[in-house]
C-alpha cells in the first residue's frame, strides 16, 4: 500500500476555538492509482491533500507512507520525503519568475545533492513535450505550457506520487485538456496520481473518485464513464 | 558544495534581475567600506609623513624659546611680545661639556624675512642666522660648498636653501657669487640639501647666514629667538630639560619657576601630540565609517525583509519541493552575504582610488606623502562587509525559513 491514512483528524485553532476540518479520515491508495478527490470549497479536500503531501501535519491519527509511519517525522524528514517521493502541481503553477523553464524544472534536484541534474531535467521537460521551450523564460510561455513545466518539475525526481491541486483551474478548456492528457499519460506509464478538484468534468479523468464534504469522506467509487483527454486537449468520453 | 554553487548561481541571477535595487541596497556598505579603507590609508600616510618629519628634524632635539610656555596657551612670542633675555651667552653656557655631558650640539638662532638681490634678480625669502655648530644640531645637510663654521662665523657669507638657489641661479653653480640683503653683500659659500616641508614650513625657501651678521647687521638686536639643542639619547631628554631649566634660572636670577622667561620644548612631544591628534581623528572617522556600515546593514535588513515578503510564494514552493528550513535560511543569508560582499569589493576599489587621489594631491601640494594600503585593512573590510550582510540578513532569513509552506503558497 502506498498511502494509508488511519483516523486522520485536523483541527484549526483560532482564539481557543477549535474548528474541525477533517474528521476521522480513513483512506488507502495503492501504487499506480489515479485518484480524484472532489468536494466543494471548504470541504477539507485541500487540507487532506496537504497532509497526504507532507505539507501539513494531522492533529490526530496515523499516516503510513510506503509502509513507514510518518506521524512523528521531523520537519527535515518531511522535507526529504517531499523532495524525493512526492511531486506537486498547483493551480497557479508557482514557477520561479525571471528563470528559464530548465532552471525551474531543476529546482527540486538542487535540494537532492544529486548528479546529472541537467540530464534529468531535460528528460522531464521532454516527457511533457516542451523540449523546444527549455531555454525560454517562464514569462515567455502560455498558461498551458506553464502548467506542463510544473508537471515536469513534479516528475523530475521520479516521485512515488504526484499531487495535482486544481491543475486546470487557471486554464482554458483546451489547455486544461492537454494538461489532463499528460497526467493520464503519466498514469498509463505507472505513476500514482492524486487529483484534487471541485469539477466533476476534471475528476472524471481519474479512475477512482472520492467525494468529501464537511471533513468526511462521503463516497468512494471507481469511475465507470472515464474521460480520455487527447494531446491537443480534446476530450473523449 | 554543489548545492552552494547552484544557490550562488541562483542568487547572482536574482541580483542581476534586480540591478537597480541591488545597487541602492549596497550603497551604504560601499560608502562604509570605502570610508574605512580611505581612513586607514590616509592615517597611515599621515603617520608616515610625521615620522618622516621627525627624521628630517633629527631626533632627540630640544628647543629653548624666550618667554614662558603657558600650558593654557601659546608662548608670549606668539602675541608679538618680544622677550630679549635669551642670549648667546646662555647658549655658550650650555656648551659646558662637564655640566651638560648629554648635549651634543647647541645652536642659537634668529630669523627674519629678507629680499635677496643678485644682479638684477631679487627674491623674497626668509633668513635664519645661526651659530657655527648648527649644522649638527639642526640636521641640515649640505649639497655643495660648506656650511657656516667657526672660520667664517664673522664673515658676510650665506648658504642657500634649495628653492632659493633654483630661483636665482637655476642650474648654475652659485658658490662664490655675491648676493645682497638690505644692500649688504654676502658671498655664497654653500647650498643646503632639499629638506621639504617640516610642519607645513617650506624648509628650502630660506637662506642661512652667520648669527653675528644676522643679529647686528640685519636685525639690530642682541638676543636669540631660539636655541636648538641636540641630546645624545632619548633617555636623557627629560634630565637634560631639567638641567637646562636650572641653568637658565641661575643665569636669569629666577627663583620661582612660575616666573620663567624661557621655555624648553621637546620636539618629540610635539610630534607625539600630533600623532595623538591624528589618532583621535582616525578613531572618530572610523566611528563614522562604522555608523555608515551600520546604516548600510539596516538597509540590507530592510531590503531583505521586502525580498522575503515578495518571494513568499517562491519560499512556499521551494519548501514544497523539498527545501528544508535550513536551506531556505542559507539561501537568504547567502543572498545578503553576496550583496554585502559585492558592496565590500566595490567599496575597496573606491577607497583605494580615493586614497590614491588624495596621495597625489598631497604630493602635488609638496608633502612627502606615501600611498599606503595595508592588506589588513582590505581583509578587515571584506570580513566586516560579509559579516554585516550575514548579521543583518539573519532576521529576514529566519523569517523566511519559518514560513508555513501552505500559507506561503497561498500568499498573494
Amino acid at each position: 500500500m502506498l498511502i494509508k491514512l488511519e483516523n486522520i483528524t485536523k483541527e484549526y485553532h483560532n482564539d481557543d476555538i477549535a474548528t474541525p476540518v477533517l474528521k476521522n479520515i480513513n483512506l488507502s491508495v495503492r501504487e499506480g492509482e489515479f485518484l480524484a478527490i472532489m468536494g466543494p470549497s471548504g470541504s477539507g479536500k485541500s487540507t487532506l491533500m496537504h497532509i497526504m503531501g507532507f505539507l501539513d501535519r494531522p492533529t490526530a491519527g496515523e499516516y503510513f507512507f510506503e509502509g513507514e509511519n510518518t506521524t512523528n517525522f521531523t520537519d527535515d524528514e518531511l522535507a526529504r520525503i517531499r523532495n524525493e517521493r512526492v511531486g506537486f502541481v498547483f493551480q497557479s503553477f508557482n514557477l520561479l519568475p525571471r528563470t528559464t523553464v530548465l532552471n525551474n524544472v531543476k529546482l527540486p534536484l538542487v535540494y537532492t545533492h544529486g548528479k546529472n541534474i541537467h540530464g534529468l531535467a531535460e528528460k522531464a521537460i521532454a516527457a511533457v513535450g516542451l523540449g523546444h521551450r527549455a531555454d525560454y523564460f517562464t514569462n515567455q510561455i502560455s498558461g498551458g505550457e506553464k502548467q506542463r513545466v510544473a508537471i515536469a518539475r513534479a516528475l523530475v525526481n521520479t516521485p512515488s506520487v504526484i499531487f495535482a491541486d486544481e491543475p486546470t483551474g487557471n486554464l482554458d478548456s483546451k489547455s486544461g485538456g492537454a494538461v489532463m492528457h499528460i497526467l493520464q499519460e503519466l498514469h498509463r506509464q505507472g505513476h500514482t496520481i492524486i487529483l484534487v478538484t471541485h469539477e466533476m468534468d476534471t475528476a472524471e479523468h481519474a479512475e477512482r473518485l472520492i467525494k468529501i464534504k464537511d471533513g468526511m469522506i462521503m463516497d468512494d467509487q471507481p469511475i465507470t464513464a472515464r474521460r480520455i483527454a487527447e494531446p491537443d486537449g480534446a476530450i473523449n468520453k | 558544495m554543489q548545492f552552494f554553487l547552484n544557490e550562488l548561481k541562483t542568487v547572482l541571477r536574482g541580483l542581476r534581475a534586480r540591478k537597480g535595487r541591488s545597487a541602492l541596497t549596497i550603497l551604504g556598505i560601499v560608502i562604509g567600506v570605502a570610508g574605512v579603507i580611505t581612513i586607514i590609508s590616509l592615517g597611515a600616510g599621515a603617520q608616515s609623513l610625521i615620522l618622516g618629519q621627525i627624521t628630517k628634524l633629527g631626533s632627540n632635539l630640544l628647543a629653548i624659546m624666550p618667554g614662558k610656555s603657558n600650558e593654557d596657551g601659546p608662548p608670549a612670542a606668539a602675541y608679538g611680545i618680544t622677550i630679549t633675555t635669551l642670549t648667546r651667552e646662555d647658549a655658550e653656557a650650555l656648551r659646558d661639556q662637564i655640566r651638560f655631558p648629554h648635549i651634543m650640539g647647541v645652536s642659537g638662532s634668529v630669523t627674519g624675512t629678507a629680499t635677496l638681490l643678485w644682479r638684477n634678480l631679487n627674491v623674497d625669502t626668509f633668513f635664519e642666522a645661526v651659530e657655527a655648530d648648527s649644522f649638527s644640531a639642526r640636521n641640515i645637510e649640505i649639497a655643495s660648498g660648506e656650511f657656516i663654521n667657526p672660520t667664517n662665523i664673522n664673515a658676510n657669507v650665506l648658504v642657500l636653501g634649495q628653492d632659493v638657489k633654483e630661483l636665482l641661479f637655476g642650474e648654475n653653480d652659485p658658490i662664490g657669487e655675491l648676493v645682497k640683503i638690505k644692500n649688504i653683500p654676502f658671498t655664497v659659500i654653500g647650498v643646503a640639501k632639499p629638506r621639504g616641508n617640516v610642519f607645513f614650513n617650506n624648509e628650502d625657501d630660506k637662506v642661512y647666514i652667520p648669527i653675528n651678521i644676522g643679529q647686528k647687521q640685519i636685525l639690530g638686536i642682541n638676543y636669540l629667538q631660539m636655541i636648538g639643542i641636540k641630546v645624545d639619547a632619548a633617555a636623557n631628554l627629560e634630565s637634560t630639560i631639567t638641567d637646562i631649566e636650572q641653568l637658565l634660572r641661575e643665569r636669569h636670577n629666577i627663583t620661582n619657576p612660575e616666573d620663567d622667561d624661557f621655555a624648553v620644548m621637546n620636539l618629540a612631544d610635539a610630534v607625539s601630540l600630533l600623532t595623538t591628534i591624528t589618532d583621535a581623528l582616525k578613531m572618530f572617522l572610523t566611528l563614522m565609517a562604522g555608523i555608515a556600515l551600520l546604516v548600510g546593514g539596516i538597509g540590507i535588513m530592510n531590503i531583505m525583509l521586502v525580498t522575503v515578503a515578495e518571494r513568499t510564494r517562491e519560499i512556499g514552493l521551494r519548501k514544497a519541493v523539498g527545501a528544508t528550513n535550513r536551506s531556505v535560511r542559507n539561501q537568504f543569508l547567502l543572498e545578503a552575504g553576496t550583496l554585502t560582499f559585492l558592496g565590500g569589493i566595490i567599496g575597496i576599489i573606491a577607497g583605494v582610488v580615493i586614497s590614491y587621489l588624495v596621495s597625489l594631491g598631497a604630493r602635488y601640494a609638496g608633502l612627502d606623502w606615501d600611498f599606503i594600503i595595508s592588506p589588513i585593512s582590505i581583509i578587515l573590510a571584506v570580513g566586516v562587509s560579509i559579516l554585516t550582510g550575514v548579521l543583518f540578513g539573519l532576521y529576514p532569513a529566519f523569517k523566511a525559513a519559518k514560513l508555513d509552506p501552505i500559507e506561503a503558497l497561498r500568499y498573494e
